[in-house]
């Protein structure tokens, strides 16, 4: 059987670290990028004797997490130990939930090719991140452990196996990652760690009702690495089958650099992690009206923005789902919207800008919204030169650019750098006169019945305004010098 | 004077300080000399902190020198088990794999001893991460029982009631997750405190079994361990399980006597397997409450029976994850080795001894995938039903009565080679810790062949502390002073 005739089945366990300024069990930063083992104590760095201390925000997040994800809380949830060894978790056991997580159900909705899918979540739990492990720190080949990423929260949060091709998977991550950064409890920040991903993948023959034998597969730290990994371990696995083989369960981890999967440990050598129940912990109950209180104070979610954008300010589907798909440059455009004063019409070209040069500039410099230069007040105002005739779209590409770079405000760039648009009929009839005067042959040609050469004068004359000429006019100018052909 | 001295109890004492009849560089020297003449034989003594406890004495005479005395424990002599964390002073919890580890904090119930002035003279020999009811698990040395030299003090917090006993120390604290304050206790013949769970913060105390684990007071009398149980009780916030209860006051009805209480007496501690010997002591304080105009009530604890089954799956279980830190990564014991997985084996298998080997393994076999239904989960069933049977005992009476231990102080090495005879050591003791309930061990008289001592178990309601404390006083009021060990005379 070819590929094809494969059904490939997805599910997906993300891990997502909480925005929380201190760590899940004790009262140390979260911060990244400090120095080595500079955010520990005797909890996170389990010291004899030291004991967990729950942290209230860890579940007030998780809460409204899986408030926005359709989930029901669980009054009483129940922290667990999972047990094993490794250098990077230092008591040598992860606590975790095991048998009741904070959150049931749910559900993560997106849009696939334009349908609306739907795919459900079997649970959401609360638990601990593991350390570091620093390999080759000196000649002698020796390691270390930087403890500062133990002890910060995560949410885990595992889908059924319901995804159906990797496609879908990618926009489930995409539309999970963009309800998670508009809560604010987690920064979406793949390349980093906070956001990652395994991925559970199993084939079966087109239709049939059993599921085929799944892998686990780690480590795949973007979209794209994703892509790869779920491709490779369908192609392999349809070739197992075919061959006549069994696919065995194990745990696979990808190498990016080959785009790879490669067995880690088979299901003979998986851990058995010995849950229990944690004693040191007490069971987390929820109230009722801490509930009740996040779901009023929830956010409007990434699918509800879209539908605004759609139904109220008239952006096509996809330009809407762009920008309200990143929390952050949503609200961007809720600002530049805001400063514009204006309404639809305002909307669609702060919109296309976003989406366009916008989102080029910032792939470019690897900047995320936040950290723009940009300000929503200066996309605005760009807007606003464009609709003034001010400056025309070339101009306005150059003044976006240096306004992205600086931080200046348009007008004053349009200002120094001369970008102004001319719309005057003077200067543009000398214009038009000195270019016909160059080109006879075209203006015979043109005269004598070839109207496509209009557009060949019209680039002339941009050409000599150096982009700056107020299309309109100039083509009326155009127009009028040569009269009709 | 040193005699003098050491022949008071604690409350005595304290009482000697605040009246500036005595300095507490006095009591200490004489503590310390005490401990320079006697821990030779007894061994109650792991690490002794002489400089230290100098120091804290002399500051308390300076506040005391001020008027600014920080209250009842303010210059007294006490000590702690090695497995309460001292900032700056080694703590081992008696094992080989945290030799030298000198830990950069307090343990709550430390902090707090120190907070009210208290002078710590040192830490107490144990158990192995507290596993054992001999003391015979110590790394390093054991301990014996200042009645007998010959045999064991019991355990683990078998250096805590042999320096009370020796006259060491004026108190000490201890941990008891399935006996180890009151069996030791009952054999050296002192008062020891097991709180309810969650009474005292287990912040800083190497875990043992978290869900059973709990530190309490032994001392001379029922008064002493009252004013050392009130200042280590109390909510921390550092231990999610102790409980946000105020602490009772211990002190004030302790004199009230045991008239009107209803004392439950468990059909089930007294069948076969309880020596006659004790058997006939712990009657006869049972008969002494009548006197006082108690009231014995017949109760029965039908699961008591599979308590030492249920513990001996519980607690291994968390002990073989509670153990799992001790890895060579961070601190303590590191074996040398090429690669990590010989790192972890080489340092594991060096630094622990016998029985933390013997209950990681049975822990470990416990919690497996496949078995957990039927041992670990079974246990924890077992565990409600045992509190179900308190509860219903505590419909009937006020507090529960009937021995500590099925026998007298044994002889070391008399059972070491049967673990299985170890474990039932606490049998009756268990229950208390697999209920979560607070109970204590009172002396009530020698054994009449073995002259040794023998002690009485009451076990209370949750967070009962006073009655269970009040109805110990009156036991011991009427009873009158108890005899001195040979040690101690």
């Amino acid at each position: 059987m070819p590929l094809a005739d494969f059904d490939v089945v997805l599910g997906l366990e993300v891990h997502a670290q909480l925005l929380t300024r201190s760590k899940i069990f004790c009262g140390c930063s979260t911060a990244f990028g400090a120095e080595p083992n500079a955010h520990t104590c005797p909890v996170c760095l389990a010291l004899p004797g030291a004991l967990p201390w729950l942290n209230r925000e860890v579940v007030e997040m998780a809460v409204r997490a899986g408030l926005a994800l359709g989930c029901a809380i669980q009054p009483t949830s129940v922290f667990a130990r999972k047990n094993y060894f490794y250098p990077d978790l230092p008591k040598g056991y992860q606590i975790s939930q095991y048998e009741r997580p904070i959150c049931l159900g749910g559900a993560v909705e997106f849009d696939l090719g334009g349908e609306e899918r739907r795919v459900r979540l079997t649970r959401i739990h609360m638990e601990e991140d593991a350390g570091k492990n620093l390999h080759d720190l000196a000649a002698d080949g020796s390691s270390g452990v930087d403890l500062n990423r133990a002890g910060v929260p995560l949410l885990e949060i595992v889908s059924e196996p319901e995804l159906r091709s990797v496609d879908e998977a990618v926009e489930y991550l995409k539309a999970l990652r963009a309800v998670l950064v508009a809560l604010g409890v987690n920064d979406g920040n793949l390349e980093e760690g906070s956001f990652r991903c395994d991925a559970n993948v199993s084939v079966k023959p087109r239709g049939a009702a059993r599921l085929g034998q799944r892998c686990e597969i780690k480590n795949m730290n973007s979209f794209r690495f994703l892509r790869q990994a779920v491709e490779f371990e369908v192609r392999r696995q349809v070739e197992v089958i075919e061959a006549g083989g069994k696919v065995e369960q194990e745990t696979r981890l990808f190498d990016p650099a080959r785009g790879e999967t490669r067995a880690m440990r088979s299901k003979e050598e998986a851990h058995d992690y010995r849950y229990f129940p944690e004693p040191d912990l007490p069971p987390v109950r929820v109230d009722p009206a801490l509930v009740a209180a996040a779901r009023a104070a929830l956010p409007e979610l990434p699918r509800a923005r879209a539908r605004r954008y759609q139904e109220r300010l008239g952006l096509p589907a996809a330009d809407a789902g762009l920008i309200a798909g990143e929390p952050e440059v949503a609200r961007f455009f809720d600002a530049a919207l805001e400063a514009s004063g204006k309404g639809a019409e305002a909307a669609r070209r702060i919109a296309n800008w976003l989406n366009g040069d916008v989102a080029r500039l910032a792939n470019e410099s690897g900047l995320a919204p936040r950290d723009w230069r940009l300000s929503p007040g200066a996309l605005a105002e760009l807007v606003g030169l464009i609709e003034a005739g001010t400056v025309g779209g070339p101009g306005a590409k150059q003044v976006l650019e240096e306004c992205f770079r600086s931080g200046a405000s348009p007008a004053a760039v349009v200002r120094e750098k001369g970008l102004a648009q001319v719309s005057d009929a003077a200067a543009i009839d000398a214009v038009v006169e000195r270019v016909l005067a160059a080109s006879p042959a075209e203006v015979e040609r043109y005269r004598a019945g070839n109207a496509k050469l209009l557009g060949f004068f019209v680039g002339q004359v941009m050409k000599e305004m150096k982009g700056k000429g107020n299309p309109a006019v100039v083509n009326a100018a155009v127009k009028k010098k040569l009269g009709g052909p | 004077m040193s005699a003098e001295l050491l022949a008071l109890d604690l409350r005595a004492l304290s009482g000697a300080l605040a009246a500036g009849r005595v300095s507490s560089r006095e009591a200490t020297e004489a503590a310390l000399s005490r401990i320079e003449a006697t821990d030779g034989r007894v061994g109650a003594f792991l690490r002794v902190t002489a400089e230290r406890a100098r120091a804290d004495a002399a500051a308390a005479d300076e506040r005391a020198a001020r008027g600014a005395r920080r209250g009842p424990l303010d210059g007294i002599p006490l000590a702690v088990k090695d497995l309460f964390l001292t900032e700056g002073v080694e703590t081992t919890a008696g094992s080989r794999i945290l030799e030298g580890y000198r830990p950069p904090y307090d343990a709550t119930a430390v902090a707090r001893l120190r907070a009210a002035g208290a002078v710590l003279l040192g830490k107490l020999n144990l158990d192995e991460f507290a596993m054992g009811s001999s003391n015979e698990n110590s790394a390093f040395k054991p301990c014996r029982n200042p009645w007998d030299l010959a045999r064991t003090p019991g355990g683990s917090s078998g250096g805590s009631a042999a320096a009370v006993a020796a006259r060491q120390a004026w108190g000490t604290l201890g941990t008891d997750t399935g006996g180890s304050i009151r069996e030791p206790a009952s054999f050296c013949g002192v008062v020891g405190v097991k709180p309810t769970y969650g009474r005292v913060s287990r912040y800083g105390v190497v875990a043992f079994a978290s869900s059973l684990d709990q530190v309490g007071p032994l001392a001379r009398t029922v008064g002493d361990a009252a004013l050392l149980l009130q200042a280590v009780a109390g909510h921390d916030e550092r231990d999610m399980t102790s409980s946000t209860l105020p602490a009772g006051d211990y002190l004030a009805r302790l004199e009230e006597g045991a008239a009107g209480l209803r004392i439950g007496v468990p059909r089930e501690w007294f069948g076969g397997g309880l020596e006659p010997g004790v058997e006939a002591r712990v009657r006869e304080a049972l008969a002494r409450y009548e006197k006082l105009g108690a009231r014995l009530v017949e109760v029965s604890l039908p699961h008591s029976r599979y308590a030492v089954a249920a513990y001996y799956l519980i607690a291994p279980a968390e002990a073989s994850s509670n153990l799992a830190r001790y890895d060579g990564v961070r601190y303590g014991l590191r074996a040398a080795a090429r690669g990590l997985g010989e790192m972890y084996a080489g340092t594991r298998a060096s630094g622990f001894g016998p029985e933390p080997k013997r209950r990681i393994m049975l822990g470990t076999y416990a919690l497996s995938a496949g078995y957990y239904d039927a041992y670990y989960l079974r246990a924890q069933k077992v565990r409600t039903l045992i509190r179900r049977d308190f509860d219903r005992a505590f419909e009937a009476c006020d507090v529960v009565a009937g021995p500590v231990a099925p026998t007298v102080a044994f002889r070391l090495g008399e059972k070491l080679s049967d673990p299985l005879q170890m474990y039932l050591a606490d049998v009756y003791t268990i229950s208390a810790n697999l209920a979560a309930l607070p109970g204590l061990s009172v002396p009530c008289g020698l054994h009449p062949a073995e002259r040794m001592p023998v002690g009485l178990q009451l076990v209370g309601r949750p967070f009962d502390e006073a009655t269970l404390l009040r109805a110990a006083r009156a036991l011991e009021r009427e009873q009158g002073p108890p005899p001195a060990p040979p040690e101690a005379r």
